[in-house]
Order: structure tokens, then C-alpha cells, then sequence
């Protein structure tokens, strides 16, 4: 069960790591509303763990889930963008520096909100160019008038600030050293991989006094073991990929730059964070409400189901998208009236992102509720309810202590199944300029952006790409978790 | 009757599973002739049907394998066909009739075009010859109006409906030989009274081979030539029906006979078979299956394997009782087995005292509605003018078929369902209007066991707070470790190890789960429990532990019992007193021995006589009811049996029969016995 320590783990990481950052450093941490939401998602994940540890046949289901190779690879490519969110979400003010960039007399902070990821790819973030440059360019995308050492002037593709500067005059060598990056990256985490995954191997072997020859049974899943190969196979691939990338990273721009010179790949990171935010806040602000009624509906009938029901119906029949353009934009009218409500553009932007999740779990709540509110006639009909009732237990030891329990498998399938809608809704939304404020990272938002690229000759293409190719791995591996989720989960699927 | 249509030697399935082959249907071997019903009696989980299917070659999941063994139909090889030619044989030269109707009829093809498609399968028939064919199928299993019903939809059908749809379907390719698994399980016993005759009659007029797969004595009696009894995966005994019925031989056989509730073995305990069916393991057995649970089981039985022994023409015993070589350990063979029934003095039927749930008029209407608005367009009478009453210490048996509104009635009674009208007074206090805390705090008093011990426990709980959560609820016991004690009492009680109370329902047999849902209703010290057909989803063997456990309880406690049941055997060997329910309504009641032994009302004799009996001695003349229950939504005028009753008169529709007292003190509602 050692693989669902994962949450647990990120979780402690992200604090030590924003403890480490708050000490070390000058700073003033800010908690933004999403932040602490993020990090209640992470306590409840916790306790859903020790939970589930605690007993025998949930943990047998869950075991089943991971057993799966699908399933285990697919919690670890998920578990490295929790993380990478998780990272995102501990904010704060650095010290404020003076324009030689030596920190001021402490307490007085930046305006500018940064996070602990910020601190780890800071170099991303300062890097900034004139305009567009493609992946792994050295000069502009498109010529500039540039007055050069003589005094005279040309029309040429400037070279770029930080893209390929440590090759200075040789530019012909980019190739080679792309080349000799991409080496160094895949040894450097291939012998890193080898080394964790070893050392991990060791240690659990030790602890579970495994024997050797039996050792690569026990890592093939063999025997009613977990797949660990496939775990740490994933593992070893992300490492090999964040090593590589590291390597390419700190020489060029691999995902190119925006039309302001920041960094693309830079910007899809800092997107997961918001995309995640979305995908699951927006089910944590709904998943009381739809349960709660869901459950009356169901176990109580009569006119309360009558009330729940017209209740839903009516928020169904209202197109979604509406619902949402207007109320965002009625947001955006309030928070530009009261600007002295925030204290940062981020505390702005941060309400703008808690405030669309909580319209689309408004508009999204109406599919579990309805899911929930059949399970529950379904449910209290069975004989262990009635035989409840006529102990004289009340109505809502009932609910709680009988129904509820045996309706979680379908919030737990719907809520990962949801998952992946919600993360394609806010691209949707932002694309359409109702999702998240244009001044937050969202991989909506870059869509947006270089949507108006796509008409100009040569194509800027690249922002597009990093955006779709981060958000297709997370959603795949979301579809494909949720697939073995509800295999496992769902008594029909148990066959 | 020479003619050998089915000849199985040797047929072994198993199951490979991780840790080995599990050996499911182990050196099966038999032989059908033309014209003759062989049964395959046996428990839950013994392979009958995995026999079935390996006959088929139509096994449930890839893991399973046809190890070994011949099957030969008709001087073919089945086991070494192509999958092609097995297609052609399956349908046509055998055919199979499964358990549960509902679903193996397809829900959005009319029954005709189903018919039509196995017709075709089988023969060349097109167009009107087609239609027409269809047609006198539908007739030949006794479906009225077929032309019209062929264009019905499984779902406008009754349970018996679909079983003869099923049965015409395997008719069409004129089968040799006719796979019934349970046929009639699902069935009401007058529903299955008319099915079993059918397939009477339809082997009779075509002389089809039979294997018919029951778990039911009764029916093995009335139906089969001759009988193998399964058990854990192979046959124990095989025989012609009138010896094995006269004198079952082998251990197991004779202790299912002995488990038989009777009204003779009234107020005695049944026979049981101690333990459970050995699970099937990969390293397979050293010793006689049989052998941690038979009574007369020796050293030898342990270390060696039985084999099938000859024991007499046509018959044959797998027992080393009856091995020449070992006979002489079990003293006289045979003889020696049968089980000294101790002979215990009846206990006298004590006269009912005081009442203690007396139920006056009891009506529970259920409102149809419809449309946007919900209209209440009509009313499904469940219940509709019941009144019983129970003494204390006695035990009312409520018999009818499925869906007469038996359930409604008990639910009624406890208040699980407000009914629409009537009283239910129980110990002298009126519950349908007593609400709130104190109808909460009453319900300490009177209890519920249900059909389905696997869906009346919360799966997500430990047994020992299963137990204890109705005490918690009432505040019997308050002190938690009092509590804890008596929790181990109550398991111990019902026969459970107190290490019970730490496991989850999901880890005990069908049996057990029954055990701790009595133990549960216990624990509040009822004074009355309902058992809603407690037994019908148990094996043989393990009801007869629990009709044990019951009865002692009444002894010990005295609970008094309301017990829903269609089985009448049971009735007989448990209940003072019986009330016969058709849809909605009493139609008759009175003491156990009055109205079993002489039923008086025409629906109460109709009943009596489907059941099939074992005994050829008692057996009667089955009364044979046309059509199914009708709907309770919208019942028959007058007396609601008249359009089944084969008594009826005219004056039978016009009005609802009084309740006539006769002179043994039991009630009967019918124009033939005027109220006086
Ligand atoms: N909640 C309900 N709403 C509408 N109709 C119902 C409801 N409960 C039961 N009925 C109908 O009432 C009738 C009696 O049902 P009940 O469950 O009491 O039968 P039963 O005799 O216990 O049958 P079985 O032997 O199958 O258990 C049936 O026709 C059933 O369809
Ligand atoms: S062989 Fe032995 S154990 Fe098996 S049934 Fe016969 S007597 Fe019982
Ligand atoms: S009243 Fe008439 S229809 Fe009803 S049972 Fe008696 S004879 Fe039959
Ligand atoms: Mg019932």
C-alpha cells in the first residue's frame, strides 16, 4: 500500500519544502484562497488514505485499482502534476528589492506574489526575450530594425537575449550541443532513476525481508503483488524527462517564447496548477451539496425529493455556458469597481478562479445529484435499511452509517470521471474569455492567445502545442485512471 | 427403452486458476435413454450446473477447461467436434432451458421473432410456413392466443410465461435430449406445477431425453426415472428414482432425506450435516469428499479415495460401505447407516394464551400516478382487508405465492410501511398511530429476519456492530462492555464463535449470514420476530440449521413468530397455525394439521396439491390453475380467485365471501362454505 503514500508524501514535501523557503529566506507568505482549499484537498486525501488503510475490503479495491498496469501508471504521472500543483500553491512575497537588485531594509515585500515552483524555475521566469522565438531558437521570429556596432542600421532576426547565448558567435553549433544537452540529460537521469529506484527496491525488500531470488516476482506483480516494475518504470521515464529537460531548459527556450518573451514552457507548468484547481475544487464546493441532496432526495422521497427535483431540472434547463458568461462577467464588473478588496493582482486573480469554480460546481452539481438521489432509492430499500428502521435507528445514523457508505463508489467515479471535463471547460472557457483572469497562467488562456497567432505568416504554433501536449497527457492519464476507477469500483463492472 | 441418447464418461472440468486447478466437475459419468428424465440432484456450489455447461461446451469464464472425459450424443464425440459442428448441435439435437427467465429472453425482441430465429437456425422455413411454425410451437407449450402473444414483448409476460417461451424456443429444433437447469426455481409452485407438467407431456409426445438439475427432493419425485445425487463436484450415488426414494444409500443422500422438515418430525430437531462443503482445492482430496462431515466416517475414509461401487442393479455408491473388501468395518453395510431417529414424545400443543399482535383489516394501498402533475390514477391493492392474530409463544405461518403481498403485510405490521387503513395492536398497544420516539422506543419489542441474509447486513460493517447497533439504537444495554458480553452470548446462542463479531458479513456462508441476522433481531429481546421466507435462499441441509436454531429459541425464549413462507413442508413442521393469502386477501386459516392435511378453500387445495411431494403414498391429484396471479392494481370483482377457481358460480364475482367459521375453528372466505 506503500503507493498510496504518494499524496501524503507530496504533501509533507510541499511543507517542508515552503517551511525551508519561509526560513531561509526574506519573505512574507501570502495563503491564498485556493491555496488553502488546494491544501484541505491534500489534508482530505490524507485522511481518505488512512481510511482506506484501515480497512480490509476497501484496501483490496484499491489494490485492484493499482494492480492494473494502466492504473499505476497512470497514479504516477497524476501524482507528478499533484505535486508540481502542490508546489504552486504555497505563495509568497519576497523581500522588495531596490533597483540594483540588493534587498531593501526588511518588511518591505514586492508587490509580485511568487510560489515555491516559481523559486525552483526562476530562471524561466527572469528569462524574458523581446517577442516570439520558436523552440530552441537563438534569434527573434521576425526582424527587427537593429542598430548595429558601426552605427548603421539593418533589418534582420535579432539574436535572443538567453536562447543559445553560450554559444555566442557560433550559432552553427546548435545542433551538436541540443545533442550533447539531450545526452547529458537522459545519462544524468537514467543514473539518477537506477540509483532511486534501487535504493528504493532495497529498502523495501529489507523491510518486508524479501529474499532475492523471489525479488523479481515481486516487482512484476506476480503473486497478487503491485505492478512496481510498471511504477518504476514510469518513474524512471519523468525523471529522464525532467533531467533532460532541465539540461535543454537552462540553454534555450524548448517550448519558444509568447509575444511578450516569456517563456512557453515556463507558462505551461505554471498552468497545471489551475488546471488542477479547477478539475478538483470545483468538485470539493459542489460534492457537499450534491451529496447532501442527492441523499434526501433519495431517502426521504415525498415532497422533498418533489422540492430537489424542480430544484435540478430548472438549473439543468439553463444553458451552462450562459449561466457562467453572465455571472463571470457580472465578477468582473464588481472586482473592477472594488479594486482596494485585494491586496495583489494575485489575490484578484485568485478570487476570479475560486469564483469559477464555484459556478461551475453550481452548474455541474445537478449530474451527481441525480446519480445519487436513484442510488439511494435503490439503496434504502435494501433489507439492512429497513432493518434499521425497525431497530429504531435514526434518520441520519441511517443515512450516514448505511446509505451513504454504500453510494460512495459512484461520488468517487463521477468525481474522477469529471475530472477531465472540468480541465477541457476551463481551456473552453478561457478560450472564450469567461474562464480565468487573462493575467493567470492557464493553458485556456494560451490557447486564447495563440489562437489570434494562427492566422499570421509563419505560424506561431508553439504555444498551442506545449499547452495541448500538457493537457493531453493529464487528461488521458485522468480518462485512463478513472477507466480502471470504475472497473474496480463499480459492483456492475465486478460482474 | 434401450436406445442410449447421452453417454458422459469421465468428464472432468476445472478451473485454473493462480494457484492451481481447481477440479469443479470431477469424473462425472452417466447415461440417458430416449424417453427418459435423469436428475442431477445436488446443493449450491456442487457443479451441476458446470456439468450442464461442459456438456454444452459453452463454459462461463475462460479460465474454466474441459480436463478429461467423453461425451457422446448419439454416437458423436462431442468433447473432439469442431466449435463449427457443436454450433449446428447445440439448438438442434440439444437444447438447454436456464433458471432464470427474466433474463434469458431478449427484452426488445417480440417472443415470436425470438422463436422464429431458433426456427430458423434449424430448418429452411420461411415466410407463412415459418409463422405458422411458430404458432404451433407457442401452442404446444400451452400458451393461449399464441398468434397474439407471439407479438408480445418479454416484459408483458409472467415468469411461467417466459419459462414456456423458453422451452418453445428449445423445442424448435426438435432436441434428442433437453438440458433443464432448475427449470422451476424461479417459479411460483402452482407455476410450476403447470411447467413440470408440460415437460411431461411434451417428452412424452416426442420422447426427448431429460437432464433435468434441481436442488428440490419434490420434484426429483415427480419427475425423473432415475437420480444422481453431486456432491463437491462429483456423483455420490446413482440409482433408479423408486429405490433412491424407497432407500437412499449413500451418507450424504440419507442425511438430506433426514434434514426434510415433515409434519411427522414436528417439535423434533432435524437431522443436520455438520460443517460445510469442502472448498475445492488445487492439491485435491487424499480421501472420501464426504468425509469431515459423514457420521460414518472410519480411519480408511481419511487416507483413500472412494470409487463408484456397484450396490444392486442399477445402482451405484461411492461409499466404502459399500466396497466388498471394507464392508466388514461398517458391521452390517447398509443397515448400520440408518440413523437411529430418536423418537421423541411429542410435545403437547399447547392451547393459545393470551394474544400478543392482533392485526384487524390491515389495508396497504399503493397509489399509481402518472403524468406531470402526478396524478393518482389508480391503486395496487398489496394488502386489502388481512386480519391475523398471534398468541404469545406460537408461531402463524403467512403461505401464498410471490407477489400476493406477503412482504406488505410484515412491513405493515412493524410500521416500515404506514398502511392505508386498519389496526395493528400489538400487546394491547395500537401501533399504526403511535409516531415519533414512541413507536422507536416500541419497536425493541417486534422484529424482522429477512429472505436475502447476503443483502440484509451492511457490507461495510463488522457482525459485532451489526449486533450491537439495535441495542445502541433502543438502549438495551447501555454499558459498552455489558454490552460486548452479551453480544458474545448472542453469537454463541446462534452457534457462532465469538471471533465472529471482529469479520465482515461478506466472510461467511449463506448459513451463518442467516445465524447473525438472528442473533441481530435478538438482541433487542423481541417478543415477536417476522422471518420473511428466512430459509428460501438456503441449501437443504443448512435450512434444516436454521429451522433448528428457531425452534430451540422459541423453547428457550418465547418468541413468538410470524413466518412468511411459500413452503409448505416447512409450515408443517414448524407452525401451530397457517393463514393462506391470495392477493391481498385471507382466504383461509386455521391449525396446521386442520388445513394441510384437509384444505378446505378451493385456492388452499390448488396449492396443496402442486407441491410436489416425495412420498408416492400421499401424492395427489394435482388441481391444475389456469393463468397466472392477476394484478393486484386491478383485481378480479367478488372473490378474487373466481377466474382461477375451477369451483366458481356465478354468485362467485358478485361479492366478496364472508368469513365462515367451521367447526375445527378455522376461517374460511368462499360461497361454498356459507357464513352460519
Ligand atoms: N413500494 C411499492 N410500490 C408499488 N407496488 C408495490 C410496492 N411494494 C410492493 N408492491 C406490490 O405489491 C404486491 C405485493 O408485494 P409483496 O412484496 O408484499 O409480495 P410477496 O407476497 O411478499 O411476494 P414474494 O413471495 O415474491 O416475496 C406486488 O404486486 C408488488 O408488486
Ligand atoms: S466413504 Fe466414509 S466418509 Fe465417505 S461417505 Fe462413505 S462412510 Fe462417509
Ligand atoms: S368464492 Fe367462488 S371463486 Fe372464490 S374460491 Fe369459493 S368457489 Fe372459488
Ligand atoms: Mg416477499
Amino acid at each position: 500500500m506503500k503507493a498510496l503514500m504518494i499524496p501524503l508524501f507530496i504533501l509533507l514535501t510541499t511543507v517542508a519544502i515552503s517551511l525551508g523557503v519561509t526560513g531561509l529566506f526574506d519573505v512574507r507568505p501570502v495563503l491564498l484562497w485556493t491555496d488553502a482549499l488546494i491544501m484541505l484537498l491534500l489534508l482530505v486525501l490524507v485522511f481518505f488514505i488512512v481510511q482506506v488503510r484501515a480497512s480490509a475490503e476497501r484496501r483490496a479495491t484499491w489494490r485492484q485499482v493499482l494492480r492494473s498496469r494502466i492504473g499505476m501508471a497512470t497514479a504516477v504521472i497524476l501524482s507528478c502534476y499533484v505535486l508540481v500543483a502542490a508546489l504552486d500553491s504555497v505563495h509568497f512575497r519576497p523581500a522588495a528589492q531596490d533597483a540594483a537588485g540588493t534587498a531593501q531594509r526588511s518588511g518591505f515585500y514586492s508587490m509580485e506574489v511568487i510560489s515555491v515552483l516559481d523559486l525552483l524555475i526562476m530562471p524561466l521566469h527572469d528569462q524574458m526575450e523581446k517577442s516570439y522565438s520558436a523552440p530552441f531558437a537563438t534569434r527573434l521570429y521576425s526582424k527587427e530594425v537593429v542598430v548595429m556596432a558601426d552605427g548603421s542600421q539593418q533589418r534582420l532576426y535579432p539574436r535572443l537575449q538567453y536562447g543559445g547565448a553560450h554559444l555566442a558567435d557560433h550559432e552553427e553549433r546548435r545542433g551538436t550541443d541540443i545533442a550533447w544537452r539531450v545526452a547529458q540529460g537522459a545519462v544524468a537521469g537514467t543514473v539518477l532513476a537506477v540509483l532511486l529506484c534501487g535504493a528504493g527496491v532495497l529498502l523495501v525488500a529489507r523491510r518486508a525481508g524479501i529474499l532475492p531470488g523471489q525479488l523479481s516476482g515481486v516487482l512484476c506483480g506476480r503473486g497478487g503483488h503491485l505492478p512496481w516494475h510498471v511504477m518504476m518504470l514510469t518513474l524512471s521515464v519523468i525523471i529522464v524527462l525532467i533531467a533532460v529537460a532541465f539540461m535543454l531548459a537552462s540553454g534555450y527556450h524548448i517550448f519558444g517564447t509568447d509575444k511578450v518573451g516569456q517563456d512557453v514552457f515556463y507558462q505551461s507548468l505554471k498552468s497545471i496548477r489551475t488546471a488542477l484547481a479547477i478539475g478538483t475544487l470545483t468538485t470539493l464546493i459542489m460534492l457537499p451539496f450534491a451529496l447532501a441532496l442527492g441523499l434526501m432526495a433519495g431517502y426521504f422521497r415525498g415532497w422533498i425529493d418533489d422540492v430537489i427535483q424542480y430544484l435540478y431540472t430548472t438549473l439543468n434547463s439553463i444553458p451552462g455556458v450562459l449561466l457562467i458568461a453572465a455571472a463571470v462577467l457580472m465578477l468582473q464588473v464588481f472586482m473592477a469597481g472594488h479594486p482596494e478588496m485585494f491586496e495583489t493582482d494575485a489575490a484578484r486573480a485568485d478570487m476570479r478562479l475560486l469564483f469559477l469554480c464555484m459556478i461551475l460546481g453550481i452548474t455541474s452539481w445537478t449530474g451527481l445529484c441525480r446519480l445519487l438521489r436513484g442510488e439511494t432509492l435503490k439503496v434504502r430499500e435494501f433489507d439492512y435499511v429497513q432493518a434499521a428502521t425497525s431497530f429504531g435507528v435514526g434518520h441520519l445514523q441511517i443515512i450516514t452509517r448505511h446509505v451513504m457508505p454504500n453510494v460512495m463508489h459512484i461520488v468517487l467515479i463521477s468525481v474522477v470521471l469529471d475530472f477531465s471535463g472540468l480541465v477541457l471547460a476551463e481551456a473552453i472557457l478561457s478560450y472564450v474569455g469567461v474562464g480565468v483572469d487573462p493575467s493567470m497562467f492557464s493553458w485556456g488562456n494560451m490557447i486564447n492567445g495563440a489562437r489570434l497567432e494562427l492566422a499570421r505568416e509563419p505560424v506561431v504554433w508553439w504555444s498551442l502545442l506545449a499547452a495541448f501536449s500538457f493537457m493531453f497527457v493529464l487528461v488521458l492519464a485522468a480518462n485512463l485512471f478513472s477507466d480502471v476507477i470504475r472497473d474496480a469500483f463499480d459492483p456492475k463492472m465486478r460482474g | 427403452m434401450n436406445d442410449l441418447v447421452l453417454k458422459v464418461e469421465g468428464l472432468t472440468t476445472c478451473f485454473d486458476t493462480a494457484s492451481g486447478s481447481l477440479y469443479a466437475v470431477d469424473g462425472v459419468g452417466f447415461e440417458i435413454c430416449r424417453g427418459e428424465t435423469l436428475a442431477l440432484l445436488g446443493e449450491s456450489g456442487c457443479g451441476k450446473s458446470l456439468t450442464a455447461f461442459s456438456l454444452m461446451r459453452l463454459l462461463p469464464t475462460r479460465q474454466a477447461r474441459i480436463a478429461a472425459g467423453r461425451v457422446v450424443l448419439g454416437g458423436d464425440d462431442l468433447l473432439a467436434l469442431p466449435e463449427l459442428r457443436m454450433r449446428d448441435i447445440r439448438g438442434n439435437r440439444m437444447a438447454m432451458i436456464f433458471q432464470e427467465p427474466m433474463t434469458s429472453l431478449n427484452p426488445v425482441m417480440t417472443v415470436g421473432e425470438q422463436i422464429a430465429e431458433a426456427v430458423v437456425r434449424h430448418g429452411k422455413l420461411r415466410g407463412r410456413a415459418l409463422a405458422s411454425r411458430v404458432i404451433e410451437l407457442l401452442d404446444a407449450v400451452g400458451i393461449p392466443d399464441a398468434a397474439q402473444r407471439s407479438n408480445e414483448y418479454p416484459h408483458m409476460l409472467s415468469g411461467g410465461m417466459k419459462q414456456r417461451i423458453m422451452i418453445a424456443m428449445a423445442l424448435a429444433g426438435e432436441p434428442d435430449l433437453l438440458i433443464a437447469d432448475e427449470p422451476t426455481t424461479a417459479l411460483d409452485v402452482t407455476i410450476q406445477a403447470q411447467v413440470l407438467e408440460l415437460m411431461r407431456d411434451l417428452q412424452r409426445s416426442k420422447g426427448m431425453a431429460i437432464l433435468l438439475i434441481t436442488h428440490d427432493l419434490g420434484v426429483v419425485a415427480e419427475m425423473a426415472d432415475r437420480v444422481a445425487v453431486m456432491y463437491a463436484g462429483q456423483i455420490v450415488e446413482q440409482a433408479e428414482s423408486r429405490d433412491f426414494f424407497a432407500s437412499p444409500c449413500h451418507p450424504y443422500s440419507r442425511k438430506l432425506f433426514d434434514s426434510l422438515p415433515t409434519i411427522a418430525k414436528r417439535h423434533q430437531p432435524l437431522a443436520i450435516i455438520k460443517g460445510n462443503v469442502p472448498p475445492l482445492t488445487a492439491a485435491g482430496y487424499s480421501g472420501c469428499r464426504f468425509a469431515t462431515r459423514c457420521d460414518m466416517a472410519k480411519a480408511l475414509c481419511e487416507g483413500e479415495i472412494p470409487q463408484l461401487q456397484d450396490a444392486g442393479p442399477g445402482r451405484a455408491v461411492r461409499c466404502f460401505a459399500y466396497d466388498d473388501r471394507y464392508r466388514g468395518q461398517w458391521g452390517d453395510g447398509a443397515s448400520a447407516i440408518i440413523p437411529a431417529a430418536a423418537a421423541r414424545p411429542q410435545q403437547q400443543e399447547s392451547g393459545a394464551d393470551g394474544g400478543l399482535l392482533a392485526v384487524r383489516d390491515l389495508k396497504v394501498y399503493f397509489k399509481i400516478q402518472k403524468g406531470l402533475f402526478k396524478r393518482t390514477v389508480g391503486h395496487i391493492k398489496a394488502v386489502d382487508g388481512v386480519s391475523i392474530s398471534i398468541g404469545r409463544g406460537r408461531t402463524l405461518a403467512l403461505v401464498g405465492e410471490s407477489g400476493c403481498g406477503k412482504t406488505t403485510v410484515a412491513k405493515a405490521i412493524l410500521q416500515l410501511q404506514r398502511p392505508t387503513s386498519g389496526s395493528v395492536l400489538f400487546n394491547d398497544v395500537e401501533l399504526t398511530t403511535l409516531g415519533g420516539e414512541a413507536l422507536r422506543r416500541s419497536r425493541a419489542d417486534f422484529q424482522i429476519i429477512f429472505q436475502d441474509p447476503y443483502s440484509s447486513m451492511n457490507p461495510r460493517m463488522l457482525v459485532g456492530d451489526i449486533i450491537q447497533e439495535g441495542m445502541i439504537a433502543l438502549g438495551v444495554e447501555p454499558d459498552p462492555k455489558r454490552r460486548a458480553l452479551k453480544v458474545d452470548e448472542l453469537l454463541q446462542q446462534v452457534g457462532l464463535p465469538p471471533e465472529a463479531k471482529g469479520r465482515y458479513p461478506h466472510e461467511f456462508s449463506g448459513g451463518q449470514r442467516q445465524r447473525v441476522c438472528i442473533a441481530r433481531a435478538l438482541a433487542v429481546n423481541p417478543k415477536l420476530i417476522i422471518c420473511d421466507e428466512p430459509t428460501s435462499a438456503l441449501d437443504i441441509s443448512v435450512q434444516a440449521q436454521i429451522l433448528n436454531l428457531l425452534q430451540q429459541l422459541q423453547r428457550t425464549t418465547g418468541v413468538s413468530y410470524l413466518f412468511i413462507t411459500h413452503n409448505l413442508s416447512v409450515v408443517a413442521y414448524l407452525a401451530d397455525e397457517v393463514a393462506v393469502m391470495y392477493l391481498g386477501r385471507i382466504v383461509e386459516q386455521g391449525r396446521v394439521s386442520d388445513v394441510l392435511t384437509a384444505p378446505r378453500h378451493p385456492y388452499t387445495q390448488a396449492l396443496i396439491s402442486a407441491i410436489p411431494v416425495i412420498d408416492a403414498g400421499t401424492r395427489r391429484e394435482t388441481i391444475r390453475l389456469e393463468g397466472d396471479l392477476p394484478s393486484p392494481a386491478n383485481p378480479p370483482t367478488g372473490c378474487h380467485f373466481h377466474v382461477r377457481c375451477p369451483q366458481a358460480r356465478p354468485e362467485c364475482s358478485l361479492q366478496y365471501p364472508e368469513a365462515a367459521i367451521l367447526e375445527d375453528g378455522r376461517m374460511v372466505r368462499c360461497v361454498l362454505y356459507p357464513r352460519r
